[in-house]
């Protein structure tokens, strides 16, 4: 979409149109849409990255992405759940419903730099969506990492996303999957605590760790003090923050975090930044 | 006696502790095996022994009339196992069963709390080192009573 003043550059205001082209049902309350161009594509959501979706008539809200993205396809893949107004609409987008994207905002979890170095992905609940692109990334180029570590929990069994790739990736021998939940199901017989428990256990080596966070944020805090006592860097410790984005790039102010704002700095910063600002209260 | 320094030489919660402490304790250690599904402690039972878990997996659990046994957390490597020893009434609070093939490391807890009673240094530094451990877990389990990943309130 042209901008007014005829320069070519996208005006990053204006939704784009998509057609839901698939749904995949996740946990009771959450889906994975596909997304395809209806016309115009916009850029490829990079790992970390959320675009603004938007239902028509209602309103529109952050998503992280949870798919990668393919060369040559416009497609985009998001995770949503339901937990107001705007998200329950899309949960409930069928194939051929057209939403309005805008995007891609905001920081990768720049997957790349931690090449050759051991890789701890921690996710609670649906923190596990925007880490998927991560691990699918590390899988894609397995050699070029060392080891590979996730640690998933959820409230229940039925609440973890993706369980079916979850479960294949559980039977990699090349790749480390502690999932837990913290409420004890008679349907499951694997680890039941707090996802400290098992990042505890691993025996990490904290000079060539690199850690990726998803999740509330009290659990992304206390995960990374956790990493800190181990020895692994601040500077080695990347999260996902989640606030109030709106307007998506930096101008509104909604999404303000202390000196930043989550929408352009974020939504994925390091913990050496983070960690002062995890405490305090929403401005 | 050596397998026995070395297995708790090499656990992470016996970090701090001298060359001559973990003699201390090897001296009274032994290494456990236990077969998936194989019970280790009775809820009321009295408390005896605490263990040290070097690979595998132990479910704590309770007996709840109309549920069964009910698990209430699972233990993985580097976990301590069995605290009711150091405190009234000295029974078990919960059961214990392996969940799969697990090995342990055994320290018979009479002779440690005489050992700790004789030389209250040594005790001092095995119960931080025991209390470490402990906060931890109650730090993991106050997290869980947060509920955090419940839907959150006011969101679009």
């Amino acid at each position: 979409m042209a901008s007014p003043d005829g320069t070519g550059a996208r005006e990053p205001m204006l939704p784009v149109p998509y057609r839901v082209t698939s749904r995949q049902e996740e946990t009771h309350d959450s889906v994975t849409l596909r997304l395809d161009p209806v016309g115009e594509r916009l850029p490829p959501a990079q790992p970390g990255q959320f675009s603004m979706l938007a239902a028509p008539r209602i309103g529109e809200v952050a998503i992280s992405a949870s798919g990668v993205p393919l060369p040559g396809e416009g497609s985009l893949e998001h995770t949503i759940r339901t937990v107001g107004a705007v998200s329950r609409a899309l949960h409930d987008a069928r194939p051929g419903t057209i939403l309005g994207v805008r995007g891609p905002f905001g920081t990768t979890w720049d997957l790349p730099s931690a090449a050759g170095r051991d890789l701890v992905i921690v996710a609670g609940g649906v923190g596990l969506a925007p880490l998927r692109p991560v691990i699918l990334g590390a899988l894609a180029e397995r050699d070029a990492y060392r080891r590979i570590c996730l640690v998933a929990g959820a409230r229940t069994p039925a609440e973890f996303l993706f369980r079916r790739e979850l479960d294949a990736w559980a039977c990699r021998p090349d790749l480390e999957v502690d999932l837990t939940i913290d409420q004890p199901s008679a349907d499951w017989d694997g680890q039941v605590g707090f996802v400290t428990e098992p990042l505890a256990r691993l025996r990490l080596e904290p000079h060539r760790t690199t850690a990726f966070l998803c999740g509330p944020e009290p659990m992304m805090r206390f995960c990374a003090q956790g990493l800190l006592r181990t020895g692994i860097a601040a500077e080695d410790i990347r999260l996902s923050l989640e606030r109030n984005m709106q307007c998506g790039i930096g101008l509104c102010g909604h999404c303000q975090l202390g000196p930043i704002l989550v929408c352009r700095d974020g939504p994925v910063v390091g913990y050496a930044l983070a960690g002062t600002l995890l405490t305090i209260r929403e401005l | 006696m050596n397998g026995a320094r070395e297995a708790l030489a090499g656990d992470p919660l016996f970090a701090g502790l001298s060359g001559t402490e973990l003699e201390l304790i090897a001296a009274v250690a032994r290494p456990v095996r236990l077969g998936a599904r194989e019970r280790l402690l009775r809820e009321g039972d009295p408390a005896r022994g605490c263990w040290l878990i070097h690979s595998g997996c132990v479910a704590l659990d309770l007996a709840i009339p109309g549920r069964g046994q009910v698990v209430v957390q699972t233990l993985g490597r580097g976990d301590v196992l069995g605290w009711s020893w150091l405190v009234p009434p000295y029974r078990w609070q919960f059961g214990a069963v392996a969940v799969q093939p697990t090995t342990l490391t055994e320290l018979d807890t009479e002779q440690l709390r005489a050992l700790a009673e004789q030389d209250p240094r040594f005790g001092y530094t095995l119960m931080l080192a025991l209390f470490e451990s402990l906060a931890h877990r109650l730090q993991a389990t106050r997290a869980r009573l947060l509920d955090l990943y419940r839907v959150p309130d006011g969101q679009p």
